[in-house]
């Protein structure tokens, strides 16, 4: 049994995704849904702590050999994705019940969780496969669930941002195809540790950089990197709130995993710094999305748009770590994949426990809620000072490690920006506090407590935020780990 | 002793915990925060007895990020500053119970429950054993105090509250954390260590140490050095007893106690001042200092009069510890004691002023001294100590800041501090002049008196306690104006604190 | 640059022809519908692209015979059986979208909706 972890990880939610509509329950549906994503965080876990002990477990699906069958590879890289993609699963799913029978149709509600199961399963297996075409397939799977969970919103903007985002993250599969293909014309071969092996071989060759530039604006496209994250700040703002906070917290972090992946394990360390020149496209592309958008979330009247805006300058620290080309770098990028998924995943569901309660978040509705809501409010105080990176909380540990890889790099212009845009987030965090705890409640809806299925899962990842905050080790342990691991490449 | 460097966390934190349980009865409550305190100090004492013997407790409570640990230890200077806090929060829970029922304030609960967390962190940075911890113990006290400083709850005290942590949280972001980052980029540790850790550095590169030596000072937003002292004016909207035990003692006392910390313990004083790191700082020390008097000069209102020579008060203590040499660091640390213990009584004066007067500017002060004689000979004392004269604690510390700006071979300094100290004089001595010999102020109607910021009062008190201050308050002040000539005879144990600190 | 080489990749200038073509129509088409078609075309180059590759001159279909040693490669066009199947689920989720839009909206040409959101925004 446990051999077959790998395949099991992306196999339980795919087959639990039709179950879903079949019971045609929205109660029964929910319980498959909650039931699938725990056994996909237990097989994450273990999957971990299989490559903790014994290296990289590589699984040949129907036993056809590598690298001509489709090879599903997992090491501390991946592990470390699945954990956070299942363990946001894990806890959204709990937290969905009362939020999406207050927001989505009931007709509509088994279809919801059966496209959420398609959607954590399109990022796992993304993260899994060792294959680059499996790659995309299980990218369009994760993406078309997603623009159906979009459209599920209650506002008719939803079905708008969504289509939008169709059509963009269309396109920006359709790039990282196009990629595939020239790479695949060049080398002959798909499977991501053969093309490690091949690819030095051709290194020189027009086609294998324009393959290259695709994948590039593909990727960036998928993780919402400023200016092509047009599509992000509608679809967070506009979607179901479990949407938004699983959504936040897990498919940005896939895509930047693949970008890892691709340009790191595939085409290698040396290829892209060396040749390509990467950090010197990302290194401004990362500076500009943290502090414009960093700008632009403090001018937001909405918290989930704000939110969201603030999730495109974060996306911006972890591409910053990748441009600095150094484990320590590395290491903040994928610590804060993690860091970064458990902050905004507790902020967006403080949010969907607004939403519930008073069906709005706009700030100016958010007027005394500190009494109101307390404990919702008392989440949202905490992930937000993890947002800017306040001691003890795990923004911290990130900030701490990117500011060290500036450093070491000698930019310390880098490092005072990076700060100063942690005061940015204070700013736009401090807003809506200073709404919720200052001004008395205005509103004539029922502003009581959320309901405690909202906030446990809630304050799970809010505990979580405390919890790796206080101590890294072990969270920091495996990001250098894997930092090391992406940087040595496969084939060199 | 790890478990009572531990305990003197903890207890405050059960304090509070115990003031949100007996939320109901206030008696209960007070005696609870009267009791933590008392524990407190005790506890304190212990450590303090420990440390003069020669040891240096030690623990590490967590580690967040490998390397970096969460660790207390008690050396000299720490407890200097942590027996100063823990003695002056059992003097200003009392002072606290007469002012806060004499006010009339809302929400006293809260209050209280705030004031302890905030000594817990004021213990926390006082025993840090690191950059790390000092750092995170630094910014909860912001946190904790925050709540203090809006207490009031009205639009000027939220503005207050914004500037409050706008310029703390600034300041220890942007200049201090990336001081802590390139410290341990440098050096690979965060210890504190006698003689400080970047002697280490080998080749440390050219001009870094001034600019990291800034970074500190400036970031330390606390110390309210110019142009980064614009939160202390404005958090005095807060109740004054948090004037008096944060804002003059606990909180600006954990900045410029973090300043000279991480001189002496992180760059080490011989070797800021071989390489003259830190000559630029002193002189902007030295404007603060007489700026700060300059401006205390404008100001009519009590509060904001005390808060500016607060501000030039605190560049003291920073002067000394730019100074760089023994005489400046024992007269720095002097000085957090001996200002400490004058200015929570001026501020303790200041509040029963206005609880039993409702008078807040020094214009309506006329002739109020032969109605509260105890309140304003206090003041007069208060007042001696801050000018650093005799029989006062207060001129220890000048003497020693003035041997080591001599020292320096810095005599401008020496003009500086006695220009000062004139200033300070002119503008504080006019209080307890004008009360005793000032004719009787026309107050038109002294029950609406514009206080630094709290809500309309009760507005009928009886007018039997009329211009008596309350008991409570009465006892306190009386407690730290004795302390302050106390000081004067009997200087030693901070002496000796300090003269541990540079090795004598 | 020769006349050989332009006509001897003929495929791939079809290919690049008809990926322009689709993202023109993609960008330039305000018409949601014409929007999923333009996408298709898009998609569909890329299917060309791939099939052609799959091409060996002088290959045979991969069928296993007698005394052809040289075969088409198949893999590419199982890829982009995958792939198609892919681009009809997008097209089919599209245009669901688009029906959607449509009841919500009263229109699926985009500066409409552009107006009306603006007034939702406005009027808060």
């Amino acid at each position: 049994m446990s051999q077959h972890l790998p395949i099991l990880q992306v196999v339980v939610p795919l087959l639990a995704a039709p179950l879903c509509i079949f019971v045609r329950n929205g109660r029964a549906a929910w319980g498959l849904a909650v039931l699938a994503s725990w056994v996909s965080l237990g097989i994450a876990l273990a999957l971990l702590g299989q490559v903790g002990t014994g290296g990289v477990i590589s699984y040949a699906i129907g036993d056809w050999m590598p690298p001509i069958g489709i090879e599903y590879r997992v090491d501390i890289v991946n592990a470390w994705v699945l954990v956070i993609v299942a363990t946001i699963g894990a806890l959204v799913s709990p937290y969905a019940l009362v939020s999406v029978e207050r927001e989505i149709d009931a007709r509509r509600i088994p279809l919801f969780y059966s496209a959420y199961l398609l959607c954590i399963c399109g990022l796992l297996g993304i993260a899994i496969t060792g294959d680059v075409f499996n790659v995309f397939v299980f990218l369009e799977i994760s993406s078309l669930s997603a623009y159906a969970l979009i459209a599920l919103g209650r506002d008719r903007r939803a079905l708008t941002s969504a289509f939008r985002y169709l059509v963009m993250g269309s396109v920006g599969a359709t790039f990282i195809v196009i990629g595939i293909g020239l790479l695949y014309s060049m080398t002959g071969s798909l499977n991501m540790a053969d093309l490690a092996q091949l690819l030095p071989g051709v290194w020189e060759s027009r086609t294998v950089r324009v393959a290259y530039g695709f994948l590039a604006v593909g990727f960036c496209l998928k993780l919402a990197l400023f200016p092509l994250h047009l599509w992000l700040p509608n679809a967070y703002t506009y979607a179901p709130s479990p949407v938004t906070a699983f959504m936040a917290s897990t498919a940005t972090k896939v895509a930047v995993y693949m970008l890892l992946r691709f340009f790191l394990t595939v085409f290698g360390w040396h290829f892209s710094f060396e040749q390509m020149e990467l950090d010197r496209v990302l290194l401004p592309l990362a500076l500009v999305a943290i502090v414009s958008m960093s700008l632009v979330a403090i001018f937001q009247v909405n918290v989930k748009r704000l939110l969201a805006y603030s999730s495109v300058a974060q996306i911006g620290y972890m591409v910053l770590g990748l441009s600095f080309a150094t484990v320590t770098g590395l290491t903040a990028t994928l610590l804060h994949l993690f860091n970064h998924a458990l902050m905004k995943g507790a902020l967006f569901m403080a949010m969907g426990c607004v939403m519930y309660r008073i069906g709005s978040v706009q700030i100016g509705a958010m007027a005394g809620l500190g009494r109101r809501m307390p404990v919702t409010m008392a989440a949202f105080v905490v992930g937000g000072l993890s947002l800017v990176g306040v001691p003890l909380t795990v923004g911290f540990v990130s900030k701490w490690y990117l500011i060290l890889g500036a450093l070491e790099r000698g930019w310390w212009p880098v490092a005072v920006l990076i700060l100063l845009t942690s005061l940015m987030a204070l700013v736009y965090v401090w807003r809506v506090v200073e709404v919720a705890y200052f001004r008395e409640y205005q509103g004539e809806g029922d502003a009581r407590e959320a309901p405690w299925m909202l906030l446990w899962p809630t304050w799970a990842l809010v505990a979580l935020n405390l919890y790796f905050g206080i101590d890294a080790g072990r969270t920091a342990g495996i990001a250098r780990q894997a930092a090391e691991v992406l940087m040595a490449g496969i084939g060199q | 002793m790890t478990t009572e460097l531990i305990l003197s966390l903890v207890l405050p934190v059960v304090g509070a915990a115990l003031i949100l349980l007996l939320r109901g009865n206030p008696n209960a409550r007070e005696a609870a925060s009267l009791v933590t305190a008392g524990a407190l100090f005790a506890v304190v004492l212990r450590i303090h007895g420990a440390v003069r013997s020669g040891a240096i407790p030690e623990v590490v409570l967590a580690e967040p990020i490998p390397g970096i640990s969460i660790a207390l230890e008690a050396e000299p200077l720490g407890v200097l500053f942590a027996l100063i806090a823990s003695f002056l929060w059992i003097v200003t829970t009392a002072y606290s119970i007469g002012y806060m029922r004499g006010h009339h304030e809302k929400n006293q609960t809260r209050f209280y429950l705030f004031f302890a967390f905030a000594i817990a962190s004021v213990m926390g940075v006082a025993f840090a054993g690191n950059l790390f911890t000092l750092f995170v113990f630094y910014e909860v006290l912001s946190l904790t105090t925050f709540p203090l400083v809006t207490h009031a709850g009205t639009e000027k005290a939220k503005r207050a509250g914004r500037v409050y942590l706008g310029v703390l949280f600034s300041t220890s972001i942007v200049f201090q954390l990336l001081a802590i980052i390139w410290v341990y980029a440098m050096t690979g540790t965060l210890d504190f260590e006698p003689g400080g850790i970047l002697r280490g550095v080998v080749p440390v590169p050219d001009g870094v140490v001034p600019v990291l030596l800034g970074l500190f000072v400036f970031g330390i937003g606390k110390a309210a050095v110019m142009p980064f002292h614009r939160w202390l004016p404005a958090a005095m909207v807060a109740p004054t007893p948090v004037s008096a035990l944060l804002h003059a003692v606990a909180v600006v006392k954990a900045g410029v106690f973090a300043v000279l910390k991480i001189t002496v313990y992180v760059f080490g004083i011989d070797f800021v001042s071989e390489l003259g790191a830190s000559t630029w700082l002193m002189w902007i020390a030295a404007a603060t200092i007489i700026l700060g008097s300059l401006v205390a000069f404008t100001k009519d209102n009590l509060k904001a009069r005390l808060a500016y020579s607060t501000v030039s008060q605190l560049s003291y203590v920073v002067l000394g510890a730019m100074l760089a040499n023994s005489w400046g660091v024992i007269g720095s640390g002097m000085h957090i004691a001996m200002h400490a213990f004058g200015k929570i009584t001026l501020f303790f004066c200041a509040g029963a002023i206005m609880v039993a007067a409702h008078r807040s500017e020094v214009s309506q002060l006329g002739g109020l001294g032969r109605k509260m004689p105890v309140t304003f000979a206090a003041f007069f004392i208060g007042t001696l100590s801050i000018v650093g004269l005799p029989p006062t604690g207060g001129s220890w510390s000048k003497w020693f800041l003035g041997l080591g700006s001599l020292e320096a071979g810095q005599v401008g300094l020496m003009v500086v501090l006695m220009v000062s100290s004139l200033l300070s004089l002119a503008y504080l001595m006019e209080i307890p002049l004008k009360g005793f010999f000032g004719k009787d102020a026309e107050v038109a109607d002294h029950h609406h008196g514009d206080s630094a910021g709290h809500e309309g009062h009760g507005g009928h008190d009886g007018h039997e306690d009329h211009y008596r201050a309350p008991p409570w308050s009465l006892a306190a002040i009386v407690t730290t104006a004795a302390a302050c000539l106390a000081l004067f005879v009997y200087p030693e144990p901070f002496y000796r604190l300090m003269a541990m600190v540079v090795g004598q | 640059m020769n006349v050989e080489l332009l006509v001897s990749h003929y495929n791939y200038w079809i290919v690049i022809f008809l990926m322009m073509v689709g993202f023109y129509i993609l960008i330039s088409r305000g018409n949601l519908i014409k929007k999923i078609v333009g996408l298709n075309v898009f998609q569909t180059s890329v299917f060309m692209l791939y099939i052609t590759l799959g091409k060996i001159s002088g290959g045979t279909p991969p069928i296993l015979t007698e005394g052809e040693a040289v075969y088409s490669n198949p893999l590419p066009h199982v890829l982009i059986l995958t792939a198609i199947v892919v681009g009809i689920a997008t097209t089919s989720v599209g245009l669901a979208l688009a029906i959607r839009i449509k009841e919500a909206y009263g229109t699926v040409e985009e500066d409409e909706i552009n107006r009306i959101e603006a007034g939702i925004e406005a009027g808060g």
